[in-house]
């Protein structure tokens, strides 16, 4: 098999190409770096970072909202004047940590850290491509994310505090510096921040999407595609029609912020003063705001359930059930979330029929997710299941995505959704279904392909630890919250002692900091087997999941260019796992059929007349144009 | 509750222990690679996590439900509160279901199907009627779900009734001010966001004689029981939300476009301290949509009368005018012979001169 004559040339061949590296220096090679792989390692470590300052800021927020009355001077060395002389946290900084949580946990860990890794790192290998269409692009992609990373992390350091009217920053709050002092010069930075990395967005988006349609390899038919790139093709295409809109709404705000236009701005006395605006609607923002919002969510959980899809598979030795069903419920998602995204806004004031409406396409979204989960139960069943860290994270995504879903469907109703817009019901209910299924399908992703990532294994044991420490602790902390969100608790409240009617689940509440926090801790085995493993983990062998996929016929540590010699060609899907008569239970895209006599069904025997003509083509080859 | 605590901190606890006790084992074989036939590592505790964690998480979300099930939804006091009511816990009951069936397959598929040695899985790529079935499935429970869910945002959202109770709730950082259309014209005068100041809050225009007798009032709103009441929402500055938690209210309170919610109390506030035993029971109106420092305590009372009470109290009320007589100044000459019977007594008398002498309403804030 080719799999395995792979690998012993591989450790041939890698030799000469570390000589061929030595070329380059450290910045070419590891800081402004074309290379895909690299690429999406810089993007990797940074959602990373970002992971650890955003997820802290919750820790933060917790303990304000569950031990009201903990003194919390002991954080004064690091927040300095935002923690009052009594050890009390300040109620502007506390919005602002709420606000700076969302948009680095959306934008810059499950936005850049999930897709920017993933969606670079897999397309060239699993599409056999020696790298992305355009190299430069992809490198500039990353480091205009940088540079909005580096924007959003000052504004974090300013004396007014970092942006603080939410992720959603609604104007008035956001587009008024004298309502907030987080709307001065953190909103400014906010939205240059997020400009440039729309920008980074737009360029790493059309080159997924370019590199996935022109650079397939031999033989990589669309139907042969694994589902990862299918959902980071589907991924960039939202991205690609949505950011856009995200970035008008962010000029729009920046001119009324700066140049006195009234887009959203009317009817305004604040401070003494009458504003001149007339004419704008806040409400304008809403709806391009969740144009991109609610597509955003999709953003974020599609590149996890791809990623889900093909380690469910790989691990249940199982070809995955319903691919053209997963596909084609993928694409519905895709389409239906750019006609959803009002559900948002039930209460804003919108026309109520524009609300019957809405809520109609929000409820049809759960046919497709249902579909999506019925066929990844489906794919366990009968399976022969090997629990690696990455398949447990999958069996988790799977199970939050559909207790969290479940309670969209409560919320996509709009006469429910008038008691329960902005509660915790809410929050309980993303931060399962998006949050923590995304973050699951990142884990996945990282303990999946970390072999082929640094050429060494991550420790299983401590992975499966993992896992359970943070599976439970998702569940401990965001089942309660949907009963206090049930109570009516609403959201962004820097504590519930002001009314009656939150003068309750004092107890709840405190639970849910204290397994916030230890989820939190868990997360540090993470931290340690990841960086540890880097240096000092187990050398990979070239195959180490038995997967089909093309990523694992490339060296143990691919060069630039990913395999040595030629592309290898791809002859069938990347499902073949346990199929009936086959010697072992896997057979990779790049066998053909005319190698697996004994295990081909009957319109797969036609297809080796095919062999001839897919090898004798070589035009996506870019370093060997013929 | 502190019980629960300690006993989630101590499975921490373990499984820290494991992890370090795992971790000097691995440590030890971490240059040893595994052969192919061996079992995968950890495989047999990993799959029976999935059973106990589906057995301990059935109990516990049993539990934890019963137990803060005294806390949610609290009491319905309208109308249309106790219909939604039912309808979310009609939907949470429905879909119970699949979240029961899905997670309980889930667990269990995967322990049931761990890898075992000379195993071979089941090559099982599709089956059109199987994904036809949780095609059409889901659609049908969504299309019930949708039916009655657009039934009754429908009727919620309908015009209020023309005998609704008109009252004009105002938003501002960080508190509600309620305007009353008062007791002879019972209509809401017009407003202009031109004409706030320091008394003036919510720009009364008084060029318009139906503000003559609105009355306004920033600590509490009145409501009458058993009458559609109509709520007219502004905003002064930025984004609010009108949350009445017992009423299953809540809507956006927009600068620039004013919104509206009708609903019909019908517990008054002594009814409801009769029923939930606690004499100092009363309904709250809370602010859910962030607007700056105070969000979290932009509170106002309400209070849910009979008709009579209502009434009474209405008529108890001073007047805009009344309580600020120098904004006669606003009014316009041929109004003023109208505005007068507005305006208390002895303040009606030196109304022009008092205009002319404090140099007008803006200047006046030492009236205060």
């Amino acid at each position: 098999m080719s799999a395995i004559e792979g690998l012993e040339t591989a450790h041939h061949h890698e030799t000469e190409h570390e000589h061929h590296h030595e070329a380059q220096n450290f910045w070419q090679k590891y800081i402004f770096c074309e290379d895909h792989k690299v690429i999406a390692k810089q993007y990797l470590i940074t959602g990373i970072m970002w992971a650890v300052i955003g997820i802290s800021m919750s820790v933060i927020f917790r303990i304000q909202l569950g031990l009201p009355d903990s003194n919390l001077s002991w954080l004064k060395p690091i927040l300095g004047g935002w923690i009052s002389d009594s050890g009390k946290l300040d109620p502007n900084f506390y919005l602002a940590l709420v606000t700076m949580h969302g948009t680095i946990m959306v934008f810059f860990v499950l936005t850049a850290g999930l897709s920017g890794t993933f969606s670079n790192f897999l397309i060239p290998l699993q599409i056999g491509a020696r790298d992305m269409a355009s190299g430069f692009m992809n490198m500039l992609s990353y480091w205009f994310f940088f540079l909005a990373s580096v924007i959003m992390f000052a504004s974090l350091f300013l004396q007014a505090g970092p942006a603080a009217g939410g992720w959603v920053i609604y104007p008035p709050l956001s587009a008024l510096p004298q309502a907030h002092p987080g709307s001065g010069m953190g909103m400014t930075l906010w939205l240059a921040s997020m400009a440039l990395f729309i920008v980074s967005q737009l360029l790493g988006g059309i080159n997924y999407i370019t590199t996935v349609i022109n650079l397939r390899t031999r033989g990589m038919s669309f139907d042969r595609l694994p589902l990862t790139i299918w959902s980071f093709l589907i991924t960039a295409v939202l991205g690609l029609i949505s950011f856009p809109v995200l970035l008008s709404s962010v000029l729009l705000l920046i001119f009324d912020r700066h140049f006195g236009t009234s887009f959203y701005l009317s009817d305004i006395y604040i401070n003494g003063e009458a504003l001149p605006n007339v004419g704008g609607s806040p409400i304008l923002f809403q709806h391009l705001f969740w144009f991109l919002g609610h597509p955003e969510v999709y953003i974020v959980l599609l590149p996890g359930l791809g990623i889900t899809s093909e380690v469910i598979a790989t691990n249940s030795r199982k070809p995955i059930f319903g691919y053209r069903a997963m596909i084609a419920s993928m694409l519905g998602i895709a389409f239906l979330a750019f006609i959803v995204w009002a559900h948002h806004m039930f209460v804003t004031g919108m026309n109520p029929f524009l609300g019957s409406v809405f809520m109609f396409l929000t409820l049809i979204i759960a046919v497709p997710s249902a579909v999506k989960g019925f066929n990844y139960i489906t794919t366990l069943w009968k399976g022969n299941i090997v629990f690696t860290p990455g398949m447990l994270f999958s069996i988790g995504l799977v199970s939050l995505f559909v207790s969290g879903g479940l309670t969209g469907i409560i919320l996509g109703n709009s006469a429910l959704d008038i008691q329960l817009h902005d509660t915790y019901f809410v929050v309980a209910h993303f931060h399962l279904v998006m949050g923590a299924a995304s973050a699951f399908g990142l884990f996945a992703g990282v303990y999946h392909w970390f072999p082929k990532m640094f050429g060494r294994m991550m420790n299983t044991t401590l992975g499966q630890i993992h896992f359970w420490l943070t599976f439970i602790g998702i569940y401990l902390v965001f089942i309660p919250m949907h009963y206090v969100g049930i109570a009516g608790f609403p959201r962004r409240y820097y504590q519930f002692t002001s009314y009656d009617f939150t003068h309750k689940f004092m107890d709840m509440n405190m639970f849910i900091s204290i397994a916030a926090i230890l989820s939190f801790l868990a997360q540090f085995i993470f931290l340690w087997n990841f960086f540890y493993s880097i240096f000092k983990g187990r050398r990979a062998p070239q195959n180490p999941w038995n997967s089909n996929t093309l990523e694992w016929t490339a060296p143990i540590n691919p060069g630039h260019g990913n395999w040595v010699g030629e592309i290898p060609a791809v002859y069938r899907w990347s499902y073949d796992y346990s199929k009936p008569g086959a010697k072992e239970d896997f057979i990779p895209q790049n066998i053909p059929y005319s190698q697996t006599l004994e295990s081909n069904f009957p319109h797969e025997n036609e297809l080796i007349a095919t062999e001839k003509a897919i090898e004798s083509q070589n035009y996506n080859d870019q370093f060997n144009a013929h | 509750m502190y019980i629960i605590i300690a006993l989630v901190a101590l499975v921490f606890l373990v499984l820290t222990g494991v992890v370090i006790s795992r971790l000097q084992n691995v440590l030890k074989s971490v240059n040893k690679s595994d052969s192919p036939d061996a079992e995968p590592s950890g495989n047999k505790w990993n799959g029976a996590m999935f059973i106990v964690i589906l057995i301990v998480g059935a109990v516990s979300i049993t539990w934890s439900y019963l137990h803060a099930r005294e806390f949610f939804l609290p009491e319905a006091s309208s109308i249309h509160g106790r219909r939604t009511d039912d309808l979310f816990w009609f939907s949470m009951g429905i879909l119970t279901i699949p979240f029961i069936i899905v997670n309980f397959l889930i667990f269990f598929f995967a322990w049931k199907y761990q890898h075992k040695k000379n195993h071979r899985a089941s090559f099982y790529p599709d089956n059109h009627k199987l994904e036809l079935i949780w095609t059409i499935v889901p659609a049908i429970v969504m299309a019930l779900l949708v039916f009655t869910g657009w039934k009754a945002w429908s009727d919620i959202t309908s015009d209020a009734p023309r005998d609704a109770e008109v009252i004009e709730i105002t938003g501002k950082q960080f508190n509600w001010i309620v305007r009353y259309a008062g007791v002879s014209d019972n209509k809401l005068g017009d407003y202009n966001y031109k004409l706030i100041d320091s008394q003036n809050e919510v720009g009364i225009d008084l060029s318009d004689e139906n503000s003559f007798d609105d009355f306004t009032n920033p600590s509490e709103m009145h409501i009458p029981v058993n009458r559609p009441v109509l709520l007219k929402i502004r905003a002064r500055d930025v984004l609010h939300s009108v949350f009445i938690p017992h009423m299953r209210v809540k809507m956006d309170a927009v600068p620039g476009m004013p919104t509206k919610f009708w609903f019909v109390p019908d517990k008054t506030t002594a009814d409801m301290r009769a029923e939930t035993g606690n004499p100092n029971f009363d309904y709250e109106i809370a602010c859910t949509e962030v607007c700056g420092q105070g969000h979290f305590s932009m509170k106002i009372r309400l209070i849910v009368e009979d008709e009579a009470s209502y009434k009474k109290w209405c008529a108890e009320q001073a007047t805009f005018l009344q309580t600020y007589p120098e904004y006669l100044a606003k009014v316009p000459e041929n109004l003023k012979a109208k505005a007068m019977k507005y305006v208390p007594a002895e303040a009606a008398t030196p109304a022009d001169s008092s205009a002319t002498s404090t140099g007008g309403a803006g200047s006046s804030t030492s009236l205060r």
